[in-house]
């Protein structure tokens, strides 16, 4: 397992595709900083089985949305390991379905606090140790929603699509400090986000299957790891073939 | 906070200002960030060093007009000592 000079944080990591992530990235040498909102259980599981596999992780509370919780995951995990936050990845989401003629304004505002500004704010934050180290990693956790329409999904859809642009844009401003940021964007994932959905589904996807959420985490690992290096402002969708 | 003297801030922001490429010997308060070729992702590195350093917020505004290195030193110390 590499030695790393930095420390990793993932929002959203106490279940699904978060704590594959978390999982994936502590084998990868990283301590992480495993966020989560209201679900301490789960977090502390998986900080546990972390460390039961030789890993590092801590469980940190905090709602994303919340204009303080940057600077309070960020000073928190800095004084932890007492190390800077080198990788940063968004992934924490929520979603308020319904068709955009029903949807009520705190069903759209929520979702772009969470799954857009909340990453906004935690990029702004975790760039300024970055461009000091003269290298950084920022994974951002899209959708395939955000690249081709899903009814029922249009305050998602702007959340994510903003993710990706938001991804894209910062990228291309701090490339030549060694900071990447790249997308990823999951199609259907086996996860508790999408356990009611109809399994119909399935058959529009070319794959003919949903994916796992360790098969996410792989990519982010990839994309948090040297070998990435080159990629930046990229957006690697893991949807079986969903949004070809 | 003791009070921050010119001269110490002119010789932080010469060091941070070779740090994204300029030779020392080519900094001096009436070289220009153009002539430097130090660019707005740098002049953030500075606010945040600034920042970090000496308690002094500078935001966009502050430094859009900046020219020189000299700009930004009187900056600095002027805000340091409001």
């Amino acid at each position: 397992m590499s030695e790393r000079e930095g420390c990793a944080l993932v929002t959203g990591a106490s279940r699904g595709i978060g704590a594959a992530i978390a999982r994936a990235l502590a084998s990868d040498g990283w301590p992480v900083g495993v966020n989560y909102r209201t679900d301490r259980e789960g977090a502390e599981a998986v900080v546990a089985e972390i460390e039961q596999d030789g890993g590092r992780a801590v469980a940190l509370e905090a709602d994303v949305a919340d204009p303080a919780a940057p600077d309070r995951l960020f000073d928190a995990l800095e004084s932890h390991w007492g190390s800077r936050v080198l990788t940063l990845v968004n992934n924490a989401g929520v979603n308020r379905d319904d068709l955009t003629p029903s949807l009520r304004d705190e069903d759209w505002s929520e979702v772009i606090e969470t799954d857009l500004t909340a990453a906004f704010r935690l990029t702004r934050r975790a760039l300024g140790a970055m461009l000091r180290a003269r290298t950084g990693r920022i994974v951002n956790i899209a959708s395939v929603s955000a690249l081709r329409a899903n009814p029922g999904q249009s305050n998602y859809a702007a959340a994510k699509a903003g993710l990706i642009a938001l991804t894209k844009t910062a990228a291309v401003e701090v490339a030549r400090r060694g900071i990447t940021i790249n997308a990823v964007a999951p199609g259907l994932i086996d996860t508790e986000m999408t356990a009611g959905l109809s399994r119909d589904l399935l058959a529009a996807i070319p794959a003919r299957r949903a994916g796992k959420p360790e098969e996410v985490a792989a990519c982010v690992r990839f994309l948090a790891s040297e070998d990435a290096s080159y990629v930046t402002g990229a957006v690697l969708t893991v949807d079986g073939g969903l949004a070809a | 906070m003791p009070a921050v003297t010119s001269q110490q801030v002119e010789s932080r922001v010469v060091e941070a200002l070779a740090s994204f490429g300029p030779e020392p010997e080519q900094i001096t308060r009436e070289s220009t960030f153009e002539e430097l070729d130090i660019d707005s992702l740098d002049l953030v590195e500075l606010a945040q060093i600034v920042e970090d350093e000496y308690g002094v917020v500078l935001k966009g505004e502050d430094m859009k007009d900046l020219q020189t290195v000299g700009d930004a030193i009187d900056l600095i110390v002027s805000k340091a000592e409001a």
